[in-house]
């Protein structure tokens, strides 16, 4: 049975990514806490998600770099059916970070209501260790000051 | 080098010349999508007064082409699996018009089947889970993402907060589609509802309540093609295909660049206006694809039909139903009469049949030019066909 570094005990349900080569390097930072994306130094544009070869130039010069971890709903949608691993209701959601990229994921610690949600509402990533090997990258609202 | 439109040429060169669905559509336990292929094939072929020897060129997605030449018992000369969803089959007019026309082939055969509703057959599209490994895997499915409802409807979401797109809007569409369904014999919902029903209509993935979304059904459907000097000896008035399109952006629907417009939907649109001379207001019918009450509006605004954030103000009030302005899905479209999975062949059947006259009831009056398209995927790709009886040459 896998348990969570915090040595609570999870039988998490939901689907599970599996890495590649290429992708690797972006899950390994999640389990370190760091949203590592990946820049090309050919055109300058950050690009999400990992792959060796510029999805805007084709140059193959590209680095991985230490996002900040915030940014925008781009959209969103609440899901009305449960999923393994998902009660409903729940967010889904696509934010663009700072930096440009824009990736899907769900909004957390938030009402699942449009009345509450927003596009364009600002977010900061939340890193939700659903088992010992996966991080997933979800984010929540930033208070506006 | 290329002429400077090599399309133009190609406009009025080949024709459909046959198309039906499966003997029944709906609910078929009896039924597996191979045999959904086959019935709706048969039915075709009859339509069009050839046999399935006839048939040189075979088109098909969700299955492998080799999988139906199998079960068809034929040995095609040229085949085309072209599968990036829904509009699979639109795209393939086109492919089949550029082998028609090139002489490569005399008759060519599209065919879609799919046991939405019963899985019955093992394959097909919907069949296959999406691998861990792969960019969906990694990069959606770990949120939860699993299907149509909770994908296609972020556009919509985006649409409503740029251009104040309302969910009183989308539910019109369903109401004007429904009214459409209620006078076609093989749709399978057609009891009249309101913008309150559908809005009090069970929440599948808000912003879409049920009646928002598509039906899940079992259906077949295949039409036939053939160049137009052949189309003219055959029994059926010959359905020209004036303009094609098709194109492609992402795959994800995260990786969509402007969530409020589909780019493969324009270059397809363009393209097949282009090619056929027309614009938009010479249009008399249009079978815009309606996976969702949204999905048909932003084709609206693709296609040039309205300008952009203008199509929720466009259907608001009824243009789209009978007697409408602009009727707009006359088959009772995916949400009303029948959804099997990859939709994009009904929207060419019931374009087919409206530009014949032959629609009976809902027969949209001096029916000439038509369009039929539709997306694959979450508005991954495009498929779009400008078409017109002889009227229209």
């Amino acid at each position: 049975m896998p348990s969570t570094s915090d040595g609570s005990v999870t039988q998490y349900a939901g689907p599970l990514p599996q890495p590649t080569p290429e992708t690797q390097p972006f899950f390994d930072g999640l389990k370190e806490r760091r949203l590592m994306v990946q820049r090309c130094e050919a055109c300058g544009q950050a690009y999400y998600y990992p792959r060796p070869i510029c999805p805007h130039c084709m140059s193959d010069y590209v680095h991985w770099f230490q996002a900040s971890g915030k940014g925008r709903v781009y959209s969103f949608v609440i899901s009305h059916r449960s999923r393994p691993g998902f009660e409903a209701p729940y967010v889904i959601a696509v934010v663009e970070l700072d930096e440009g990229p824009r990736m899907m994921t769900n909004l957390i610690g938030i009402e699942p209501d449009p009345e509450v949600l927003r596009c364009d509402m600002p977010v900061e990533i939340v890193y939700d260790e659903v088992t010992l090997e996966v991080t997933l990258p979800k984010f929540r609202p930033v208070e506006q000051a | 080098m290329p002429p400077a439109n090599p399309r133009r040429d190609l406009r009025g060169s080949v024709a459909i010349v046959g198309a039906s669905e499966s003997n029944r559509i709906g609910v078929r336990p009896d039924a597996s999508a191979l045999t959904l292929h086959a019935e709706a094939a048969k039915n075709a072929l009859a339509d069009a007064g050839l046999g399935i020897k006839d048939v040189d060129g075979l088109f098909t997605a969700g299955v492998t082409s080799v999988q139906l030449g199998e079960y068809l018992g034929i040995v095609p000369r040229y085949t085309d699996g072209t599968s990036v969803g829904g509009c699979s089959f639109i795209i393939q007019v086109e492919h089949a018009m550029l082998a028609l026309a090139a002489g490569i082939i005399n008759v060519a055969l599209i065919t879609h089947g799919e046991s939405g509703r019963s899985r019955i057959g093992g394959i097909g599209a919907g069949h296959r889970g999406i691998p861990p490994d792969s960019p969906q895997g990694q990069f959606e499915a770990p949120f939860g993402t699993m299907g149509p409802p909770t994908l296609f409807s972020l556009p919509a979401t985006r649409h409503m907060h740029q251009y104040g797109t309302t969910q009183e809007q989308m539910a019109q569409v369903a109401v004007s589609t429904r009214q459409w369904a209620a006078m076609h014999p093989m749709a399978m919902m057609k009891e009249p509802i309101t913008v309150e029903d559908v809005l009090a209509s069970r929440p599948v993935c808000w912003p879409y309540t049920l009646f928002m979304c598509c039906l899940v059904t079992d259906a077949g459907g295949a039409i036939v093609m053939t160049r137009a000097d052949m189309a003219r000896g055959l029994q059926r008035p010959p359905v020209y295909v004036l303009g094609t399109g098709e194109g492609t952006e992402h795959n994800m629907v995260s990786m969509m660049a402007d969530m409020t417009t589909s780019r493969a939907a324009k270059v397809s649109g363009k393209a097949a206006f282009e090619m056929a001379g027309v614009s938009q207001g010479d249009i008399d019918v249009a079978e815009l694809y309606d996976a969702f009450a949204f999905t048909p509006m932003l084709a609206l605004e693709d296609l040039g039909f309205v300008q952009p954030g203008e199509s929720g103000a466009f259907v608001a009030d009824g243009r789209t139903a009978p007697g409408g302005e602009f009727p707009m899905n006359t088959n009772g479209g995916g949400l009303s009469y029948t959804h099997s999975g990859m939709y994009g062949m009904f929207t060419l059947i019931e374009l087919t049949r409206q530009l014949r006259g032959e629609a009976g009831e809902r027969q949209v009056p001096n029916a000439n030019v038509g369009i039929a398209h539709g997306p694959g995927g979450m508005f991954a790709a495009a498929g779009t066909l400008i078409a017109g009886n002889a009227n229209s040459l």
